[in-house]
């Protein structure tokens, strides 16, 4: 080989190590951007919904009309009747409109808007008999116009509002009694078929309540299992079957686990249908191979030097475990744990089984009460026909990819801080 | 710490079993197209305070017959929202399982549009056309052959000359079984029953032409939307809800409105119901005011709940027949 052709070769593996470098550059691009569009169609259909549209309405707390005085009690002033104090204040805003319009202008506020006005009355009782400027909710039609999400120059006839209230809503909005504010409705409230007043509150507590239940029983059991097969168990044909099964259900579709959860525990011990509890229950089993296998292997990655110390020194079999490789492998675990319970999460495809795909109103205090969970909420409403759920169904997903994001972090800050490096 | 953990135990076995003894909250199952309309009468029954709000699962209308004739008692949901009447089989299921007395409530109707985005002409199509753009056979001269029509214009002269595109609802979906029922199976030729096994004529073609776009109806909205020539079928309330991108084609000359769809000379309309359990009626809270407010004025009424989702309310006469049979608990006969 002369010197010319020793210059050849080296140029052809120089520039096949830039190609390399090019493909692994590129691929790592391409899926960048993907995520990248994902992420910004999601957001900017999203963020919208975090804020909402309220109207300051000039409304008069009348004794009369209300049929409350000012030593009624909280219970007198939750059962009256706000209704006709809302009515003349949104009926002062045109005060010539033909009877038929009135029925569009009380469509301008959200149903909520009597309960809005109990709450701002229970707050400051001293407006009675006074007039007092309230903010109140507008209803979706009229809250994605204020958006942008609806655009407003098309015939009236293709809309959902009508030329009657866009005027209304102009007027207002030009002398500044339109306001937008932060949703908290939407973080705390339960799902509605009114998406102005529909929120993710419910969903939240359910994904809270059956994430608890799945850890309380996933990851003790997990992690007993997990030490018993690496540590204790003889290594003969029944423990590997047992570990050749574990992988494979590691790898079995979700929606059987939710198959077996409803023959299980709601066809055979009647536990009650769309809880948190049954939820907690399924997605513990399908969990659960998912946390013996990291933590497996975490157990595995501990030298035996440190075993056979502990041996050498005296130690018994379970000290020797319990004391010295358990709290080394325990990063990992941890590690291991979180990212299954982030998927356990994101799941849906089980729930639907057993009744929590489903409409609740009501926000669930105990593991016991019906409850949705996130991801089924993203479900639920992207098949609402309502225009106000469209960003509804994105902003959930936005609060979703937090929590996940929060989760699979602190998985990677535990491995880091707590990992010990063996050299 | 034994005791602890005893009365741990138990106090969780406790809760449990009264759990399943005693329900205060009535249990909703059924049809996806029900849906929208029983969870808008759930929560304002449940905003009056008296009783907790229903729970309303979305599970399609055979899922929902399935678990309501599962059998009497708390663990077993109390209604089923349906797109169609009971069938024969889940009749005789409730039967076995000792659910006897239903009562059976139309509570309103439901059409399905055939629509295309609103940049694209009015267009007019019949039946049968509308088969022979779906089938996946077709006779052709007296012969069946593999649908061979690529454009409107090749099935009919008077058709518009674009590409036929339909993008359709999965098997599994109420909306799919009710367009094979009124639209498939009605339009389907004589000669194709001749040459062909009648159960065929639901059968839908497997190229291009045909897309199926998962049950998501939202979905196949922004679909149509984003491509001129495409049609879809879906219900009523998504043509409502998203007026200002699509329009329907009308079918057989005929445009969809309220009151074809409530006298069915629209050809795509449905009746929609709800199946509830007599059985239940004095043991769940709130079972019987439920049942009145589902159909009460308010409701079903001419501008009610039902017409805002997008459902279209029955005739005076069926409401107050219906209204009579939710208050009075009449049960159907078996």
């Amino acid at each position: 080989m002369n010197n010319k052709e020793k210059e050849i070769f080296l140029r052809k593996r120089y520039s096949a190590e830039k190609r390399f470098r090019f493909f692994g550059i590129s691929s790592i691009i391409i899926a960048l951007s993907f995520l990248c569009i994902l992420l910004i169609n999601i957001f900017t259909n999203g963020l919208s919904a975090f804020s909402r549209t309220e109207i300051l309405l000039k409304i008069n707390f009348n004794e009369k009309k209300l049929g409350i005085n000012s030593s009624s009690t909280d219970k007198e002033i939750k059962q009256a009747n706000f209704d006709e104090v809302l009515q003349d204040a949104l009926l002062s805003l045109a005060p010539n409109a033909p009877e038929l319009k009135q029925a569009e202008l009380m469509d301008l506020v959200s149903i909520d808007a009597t309960t809005e006005l109990k709450k701002f009355y229970l707050k400051n009782k001293d407006v009675l008999n006074k007039t007092a400027e309230v903010a109140v909710t507008l209803s979706d039609d009229i809250d994605q116009v204020h958006k942008g999400n609806f655009p407003r120059d098309i015939p009236e006839d293709r809309r959902r509002f009508s030329d009657f209230q866009l005027k209304i809503y102009d007027e207002q909005s030009s002398k500044n009694k339109i306001i937008s504010e932060f949703n908290w409705p939407f973080i705390f409230n339960a799902d509605s078929r009114e998406p102005e007043i529909a929120g993710v509150g419910a969903s939240l507590m359910g994904s809270f309540f059956t994430l608890i239940v799945c850890l309380l029983l996933s990851f003790p059991l997990g992690i007993l299992a997990a030490i018993y097969l690496e540590e204790f168990a003889p290594k003969n044909k029944i423990t590997e079957i047992i570990e050749v099964n574990v992988n494979n259900l590691a790898a079995v579709p979700s929606i059987v686990f939710g198959l077996l959860g409803l023959g299980v525990f709601l066809n055979y011990f009647y536990l009650p249908r769309s809880t948190p509890l049954v939820g907690g229950l399924v997605l513990a089993l399908m969990t659960l191979p998912r946390i013996i296998i990291p933590c497996r292997a975490a157990l595995k990655a501990v030298p035996p030097s440190i075993r056979e110390g502990a041996l050498a020194l005296g130690a018994s079999k379970v000290q020797t475990v319990m004391h010295n490789v358990v709290p080394l492998a325990m990063p990992g675990t941890l590690s291991g744990t979180i990212i299954g319970l982030s998927q356990a999460l994101g799941e849906t495809a089980p729930l639907l089984l057993i009744g929590m795909v489903a409409f609740i109103n009501v926000v669930p205090s105990t593991p016991l009460d019906p409850s949705s969970v996130l991801p089924v909420q993203v479900y639920l409403w992207s098949e609402s026909a309502e225009r106000g759920f469209v960003e509804k169904t994105s902003a959930t997903i936005i609060i979703l990819i937090f929590f996940l994001a929060f989760m699979n972090s602190f998985a990677i800050y535990l491995r880091n801080k707590f990992e010990k490096k063996w050299s | 710490m034994i005791k602890l953990k005893t009365i741990f135990i138990t106090a969780v076995a406790v809760i449990i079993s009264s759990q399943a003894i005693a329900r205060d909250q009535i249990k909703i199952v059924g049809s996806s197209t029900v849906y929208p309309y029983t969870t808008v009468v759930a929560e304002r029954f449940g905003k009056q305070g008296k009783f907790k709000a229903p729970v309303v699962e979305s599970t399609g209308t055979g899922g929902g017959f399935k678990s309501f004739c599962g059998g009497v008692g708390v663990q077993h949901p109390d209604m089923t929202g349906a797109s169609r009447a009971i069938k024969k089989d889940e009749m005789e299921l409730c039967i076995k399982n000792g659910v006897t007395e239903i009562l059976e409530l139309p509570i309103g109707n439901d059409g399905l549009t055939f629509a295309h985005s609103i940049k694209a002409k009015d267009a007019n199509f019949t039946k049968a056309q509308l088969w022979k753009a779906i089938a996946h056979d077709v006779v052709v001269d007296g012969k069946l052959v593999k649908n061979p029509y690529k454009n409107w214009k090749e099935i009919d002269k008077s058709l518009p000359d674009l590409k036929i595109e339909i993008l359709v609802a999965p098997p599994t979906s109420g909306t799919r079984d009710a367009w094979d029922d009124l639209i498939m199976g009605k339009g389907c030729d004589e000669a194709f029953k001749k040459l062909a096994d009648p159960k065929n004529c639901t059968k839908y073609r497997e190229d291009a032409a045909v897309i199926e776009a998962g049950e998501n109806d939202t979905l196949i909205v922004q679909k149509i939307n984003s491509t001129p020539n495409a049609f879809g079928y879906f219900g009523y309330s998504y043509l409502i809800a998203n007026k200002d991108k699509i329009k329907a084609a009308k079918i057989d000359g005929i445009a969809p409105t309220i009151e074809g769809i409530q006298k069915y000379t629209y050809p795509v309309a449905r009746p929609l119901f709800l199946y509830a359990k007599k059985a239940h009626a004095n043991v769940i809270p709130g079972f019987k005011e439920f049942l009145t407010e589902y159909t009460g004025k308010t409701a079903v009424g001419s501008t009610g709940y039902l017409y805002k989702v997008g459902l279209v309310p029955n005739a005076k006469e069926t409401e107050e027949k219906v209204r009579d049979v939710a208050t009075k608990l009449i049960a159907m006969k078996n």
